[in-house]
């Protein structure tokens, strides 16, 4: 009798409460998951031409034919364009925006539009598992889009933006630019010709 | 004997495998954290349909304000004390004790005429630099007659090397011709490529 009591052997309890440990973890990683940026800012990147007088004087040159096109942006969000030489009323008031000024470009770029498109289907299948393949496909991707945007019929576009505008104006027509694929296009000064163009035009103020 | 148990459920929940998960959630957003930068101009940049990521190493920043005044920003303390060294060697920038140097370095983002660089770096100003940076006087000056900007990028990309890159980060109020200033102050030292900071945005199609 008095072996048996001594060989019964209290169960301990093997199990360690979790709890605690969890709550502190929640607790951090929560604190990591709102420290986090995992949204980096985007950037666009922009090649102005130099100031160096020759290269000025080839892109003169090429930007005077008839593809061109010519932006105006205004104080108050408010553009103008037009197509080929300036004169006296071939100017258009536009906006911006989808309807506005984007449908104009996108009409003047037709041609490269359609095959960007194309060019993206072909693209789409094309997936690769392999890592240098896939870096490959997207090289050549690139190389074929650059050579669609600087293609022969393609628009030149000069942008002219006033010192009124703000700068989301100058990014939102860039913006334009790369939604349009047109590959050649310039920042120029906006001079006080352009300016008593649109007064002429349209009566501003 | 009709002896009925009532057999005693265990409320114990097992944790094992929660704690389990949230220790791998922990680990990655551990990991993965990269933390806010606390910059002292707060700005807004424009949404772009423009998805390039922004290189992080090597980059020099200029803020542009809403009221036009410009900063400039580099991402270490490396950089900022080979920045300095480049200034001294122009004779921009002379006469600065070990402590201003320090203080210096310490401060990544900075923006003041030349002439008063040596009195925001002065010990008493200690830890309220950044707030200065929002008096009336900061801002680097980039008219043509007054070109610091012109200065501070060229020593940069001296001291730097051809890999840093040149970022613009302005609020998409900022006027136009304050953009257009800092360009032009670029162009005319031959920068001609650069990046402009967006936050991203779907096209309205």
């Amino acid at each position: 009798m008095a072996k048996a009591k001594e060989s019964r052997q209290k169960k301990m309890n093997a199990r360690v409460d979790f709890t605690p440990m969890v709550d502190m973890i929640m607790l951090l990683v929560t604190f990591f998951m709102l420290c986090t940026t995992l949204l980096k800012p985007q950037t666009m990147e922009i090649a102005m031409p130099s100031d160096k007088e020759d290269v000025n004087e080839a892109d003169r040159s090429q930007i005077a034919e008839s593809k061109a096109i010519t932006i105006l942006v205004d104080e108050g969000r408010t553009v103008y364009y037009f197509k080929g030489k300036p004169s006296d009323d071939n100017l258009e008031k536009s906006a911006f925006g989808k309807d506005g000024i984007r449908a104009v470009l996108m009409e003047a770029n037709a041609e490269a539009v359609k095959k960007v498109k194309a060019l993206k289907d072909e693209y789409k299948h094309k997936m690769s598992s392999n890592l240098t393949e896939e870096l490959r496909l997207k090289e050549e991707y690139k190389a074929k889009l650059d050579e669609i945007k600087d293609g022969e019929d393609t628009p030149s576009v000069i942008i002219k933006i006033s010192d009124k505008a703000v700068y989301k104006d100058q990014i939102d027509i860039l913006d334009e630019m790369q939604i349009c694929n047109i590959g050649k296009y310039v920042i120029d000064n906006f001079k006080p010709e352009d300016k008593a163009k649109i007064d002429a035009k349209f009566g501003g103020k | 004997m009709g002896r009925f148990k009532i057999k005693k459920q265990d409320t114990f929940i097992d944790m094992t495998p929660m704690s389990d998960v949230m220790v791998l959630l922990l680990t990655f957003f551990m990991l993965t954290a990269t933390f806010v930068k606390e910059e002292p101009i707060q700005v807004q940049t424009p949404g772009s349909v423009s998805e390039i990521k922004i290189p992080e190493k090597n980059l020099l920043t200029i803020f542009v304000n809403p009221q036009g005044q410009v900063f400039m920003n580099l991402d270490s303390e490396p950089n900022m004390a080979t920045l300095l060294d480049q200034m001294e060697e122009r004779n921009a920038l002379s006469g600065l004790t070990p402590e201003q140097k320090k203080a210096f370095t310490m401060c990544p983002t900075f923006g003041h005429p030349l002439n008063l660089i040596k009195s925001w770096l002065s010990p008493e100003n200690d830890g309220k630099r950044n707030e200065l940076l929002h008096q009336a006087s900061a801002g680097i000056p980039c008219d043509s007659t007054n070109d610091e900007l012109k200065i501070w990028v060229q020593a940069a990309r001296d001291g730097l090397g051809e890999n840093m890159r040149i970022a613009i980060k302005a609020d998409q109020t900022t006027s136009y011709g304050v953009i257009k200033k800092v360009m032009d102050s670029l162009r005319s030292i031959h920068e001609n490529r650069y990046n402009l900071i967006t936050n991203l945005k779907g096209a309205d199609e």
